[in-house]
C-alpha cells in the first residue's frame, strides 16, 4: 500500500490500512464510520456498522463488518495481527444521523443513536480511547481516514469538510 | 432467499407487475398534478446487494431529493419517491410558476409542496397496490431529505440488514417525454411481506 492509495469501505464491510492509504466510506446515514488508529505504528482500520447487535442477526452467514458488537472486536483483531497495540489505539468516529424524523418514533427510526451506542460501548470494553466524534444530526456523511496521520476527514451536503 | 426457491421467474413477474401497478397510478397522479404527460419504464425488480442499491440514482454519494415513507398494514415496507434536483426545479417551476430551488436553497414552501408530491404519488401507488392485492397498506406521514444517495437509502434497508447483505428492491423509472430517468419510486417490503403479498396474489410457493 503506498501513500494516498485510497481502500474503499462498503457498507457492512471493514478494512485497514497502513503506509500512508486511504480508508473511504461513503453515504454514512443512521450507519456508523467507526476508526481506529495506532499512531506508534500508523495503521488505521475503519468499519463501517449497520445495526447496534448480532443478537438480532437472522442470516445464515453472519456478516460480523455489519454490526457494532461483532465489528469492533474484528476490526481491533486485526489490528492487533499487524502489531498495533490496544492500549495506543484511539478511536474517531462519524454517522449515527437520524435521517428521517417521524412522529412516534419506533425502535428501527432511532437505528442511528443506537448505533453510536452500541459502538461506544464496545470501545469501552475494549478500553480503547474516543477522542472525537460527528455523530447525529439529520444528515448523511462520507468519512475518509489518513492512515499516515491519523486524520478523519467528515464530508456532508450542509456542512462542507470538517476534520477530527 | 428461501423465499425464491421455488418459481422464482413467475414470483419476479408478479412483483413487476405488483410495480406497474403501483407506479402506473402514481404516474397518472403526477401527470395530472403537473398537466403533462409522465411515462414510465417497465419496473425493474432485484436481489441487490447494498451498495449497488445507491448506484440506481447515481452512487452513494450523488445528491439526491428523497421523500420516504413507512408502508404500514397488512404488508409492511419501505418507500422513496427520489428525484433529482434539475427534475425536481422543473416540476417545482410547474407546479409553483415561479423559478425554483435556485443555487439549490429550497423554501419551506419548495420543501413542503415536494413533500406533498411524495406524498400523492405514494398515496396512489399504495392505494392500488392496496386494491389490487386486498391487502390492506397505507403510508406513514412522508418524510423528506436533500442528501447522499446512500445515506437516505441505507434506511430503507435495515429491515433486510439483518437477513443477509443484499435487498429486494422494486424500482420504477419515471420519464418525462423523452427525457430520462426524472425520478424514480423504490418499494422495498420487509423481508416477511413477501409471503403476504404472493399468498393475496395466489402465488404457490
Amino acid at each position: 500500500m503506498t501513500e494516498g492509495t485510497l481502500i474503499k469501505v462498503g457498507m457492512a464491510d471493514l478494512n485497514i490500512a497502513e503506509g500512508g492509504a486511504v480508508l473511504k466510506t461513503t453515504g454514512l446515514g443512521s450507519c456508523v464510520g467507526l476508526t481506529l488508529f495506532d499512531p506508534d505504528l500508523r495503521i488505521g482500520g475503519m468499519a463501517h456498522i449497520m445495526l447496534p447487535s448480532s443478537d438480532i442477526a437472522r442470516e445464515g452467514q453472519l456478516n460480523i463488518a455489519k454490526y457494532a458488537d461483532t465489528a469492533v472486536p474484528e476490526l481491533v483483531n486485526r489490528l492487533r495481527s499487524r502489531g498495533a497495540a490496544i492500549h495506543r489505539l484511539i478511536a474517531k468516529m462519524a454517522g449515527g444521523a437520524q435521517m428521517f424524523a417521524f412522529m412516534g418514533g419506533a425502535d428501527t427510526m432511532r437505528i442511528g443513536p443506537r448505533n453510536v451506542e452500541a459502538t461506544k460501548l464496545e470501545l469501552e470494553r475494549f478500553s480503547i480511547r474516543l477522542v472525537s466524534e460527528d455523530t447525529g444530526g439529520n444528515y448523511g456523511r462520507t468519512v475518509e481516514l489518513y492512515s499516515h496521520t491519523g486524520i478523519f476527514l467528515i464530508r456532508s451536503v450542509q456542512h462542507g469538510v470538517k476534520e477530527i | 432467499m428461501n423465499l425464491f426457491r421455488n418459481n422464482a421467474d413467475f414470483k419476479l413477474d408478479v412483483l413487476r407487475e405488483v410495480g406497474n401497478i403501483g407506479a402506473g397510478n402514481a404516474a397518472t397522479a403526477l401527470s395530472t398534478l403537473l398537466n403533462k404527460p409522465v411515462d414510465m419504464a417497465v419496473p425493474t425488480v432485484n436481489l441487490l446487494p447494498f451498495e449497488e442499491i445507491a448506484e440506481r440514482v447515481g452512487g452513494s454519494e450523488a445528491v439526491v431529493i428523497a421523500i420516504f415513507l413507512r408502508v404500514e398494514g397488512d404488508a409492511p415496507g419501505n418507500m422513496f419517491f427520489i428525484i433529482n434536483r434539475e427534475p425536481a426545479r422543473r416540476i417545482l417551476q410547474g407546479l409553483l410558476g415561479f423559478n425554483a430551488a435556485e443555487n439549490d436553497e429550497y423554501s419551506e414552501l419548495e420543501l413542503s409542496a415536494l413533500n406533498e408530491i411524495g406524498n400523492i404519488l405514494a398515496g396512489s401507488y399504495l392505494s392500488s397496490l392496496a386494491d389490487f392485492t386486498g391487502l390492506r397498506m397505507s403510508p406513514t406521514v412522508p418524510s423528506l431529505a436533500v442528501d447522499m444517495a446512500g445515506a437516505i437509502l441505507s434506511y430503507g434497508l435495515l429491515q433486510f440488514g439483518t437477513m443477509g447483505d443484499d435487498a429486494l428492491l422494486i424500482d420504477t423509472t419515471f420519464l418525462e417525454g423523452q427525457q430520462e430517468a426524472e425520478g424514480h419510486f423504490f418499494l422495498i417490503p420487509d423481508p416477511e411481506s413477501f409471503e403476504k403479498l404472493f399468498r393475496a396474489l395466489g402465488v404457490p410457493f
